[in-house]
């Protein structure tokens, strides 16, 4: 069975390994990002099961075109993993709104768009599955991060109110709250604060984008059929 | 087939209500036990059924059985 998913976020980091996941396990991937080059490298490194796709989340006119592109062009689309997001760090004294509304555009108000834009075609077919990107500091809270930490919990938000809507249709929604995982994103740190970080994870090491990925898969597929808006952590027991 | 038919039945076949439910006053709320996401359904299947797109503001104004079937006698459809 060949199945689609929608990955956003998909060019590189967590995004690029949830889509090698996919593919390699025999689903055709449309991978949506920004980052043009990477997008390209990323879909010649996955061969003709990824197809790239440019597209911003927080474009509410191209989410809606590309979405009914990419149904038009590969067919019904059985998953949507919400991955695409950015950080904006500093002190709330500090926040400019701008760099408030930047992260929320892209890490809630795109996932919002992106679900609207496939529910109603998963609605249409009478399955889906779609998993939403959040974070450990959701549920813990991160100083200098207000911004982010808002938009991963609504993103759980989010998840519990979709899995409601959908559950009696066939479609499941769920999150994943990543711990501490090596990526671009976390590479910006200095080697002090990522050792810091992982001395306090009690597995004693961060967590590879792989680890995630197997998580996604798990929840996409059916072998979690009977799981629906749920919040899995996969952070090497940070948050228990 | 008549308009007041086709549209009884997908009627049935969406809600599964039984066909002396369906008249053209029943409310798909009150009287046919129709959830706001069973309604969106409902339009899906209009739209499917009849080929045409219906915007959100026209559909939630199709609240009874006799709105839809007066909406889509008005927009002349070829088949
Ligand atoms: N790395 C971690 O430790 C960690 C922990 C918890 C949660 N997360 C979450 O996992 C997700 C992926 O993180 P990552 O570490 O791989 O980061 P990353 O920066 O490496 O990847 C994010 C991707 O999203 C893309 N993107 C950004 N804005 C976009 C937009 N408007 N439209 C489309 N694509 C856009 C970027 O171009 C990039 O390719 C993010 O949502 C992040 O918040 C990461």
């Amino acid at each position: 069975m060949n199945r689609i998913a929608v990955v956003t976020g998909a060019a590189r980091g967590i995004g690029y390994s949830i889509s090698r996941k996919l593919v390699s396990s025999g689903w055709s991937v449309a991978g949506c990002d920004v980052l043009e080059d990477d997008l390209m490298a990323a879909s010649g490194k996955l061969g003709d099961a990824f197809s790239p796709w440019i597209l911003d989340v927080t474009d509410e006119d191209a989410v809606k075109d590309v979405s009914g592109r990419i149904e038009k062009e590969l067919g019904s689309v059985f998953g949507l993993v919400n991955n695409a997001g950015i950080t904006r760090d500093g002190l709330i004294m500090r926040m400019k709104k701008s760099d408030w509304d930047i992260v929320l555009n892209v890490n809630l108000t795109g996932a919002f768009l992106m679900c609207r834009a496939f529910s109603r075609l998963m609605l249409r077919q009478k399955e889906g599955s779609i998993v939403n990107i959040s974070s450990v500091v959701a549920l813990l809270g991160a100083a200098g991060q207000a911004n982010y930490v808002s938009t991963k919990a609504g993103l759980i938000g989010l998840t519990r109110a979709l899995s409601r809507e959908f559950a009696a249709r066939n479609i499941r929604v769920n999150a994943i709250a990543p711990g501490f995982i090596e990526t671009e994103m976390t590479r910006e740190l200095s080697k002090e604060v990522r050792e810091d970080y992982a001395s306090r994870v009690p597995v004693k090491r961060m967590g590879q984008p792989e680890n995630i990925a197997d998580a996604v898969h798990f929840l996409l597929n059916d072998v979690s059929s009977y799981i629906t808006g749920i919040v899995l952590p996969v952070d090497g027991g940070l948050t228990t | 087939m008549s308009l007041e038919t086709r549209v009884t039945e997908i009627i049935i076949d969406k809600l599964g209500v039984k066909p002396e439910q369906v008249t053209m006053e029943a409310q798909f709320d009150t009287d046919l036990g129709a959830d706001s996401i069973d309604q969106y359904e409902l339009i899906m299947g209009f739209e499917d059924a009849f080929g045409l797109r219906i915007d959100e503001d026209e559909a939630t104004k199709l609240t009874t059985v006799g709105k839809v079937v007066e909406y889509l006698k008005n927009k002349d459809l070829d088949n």
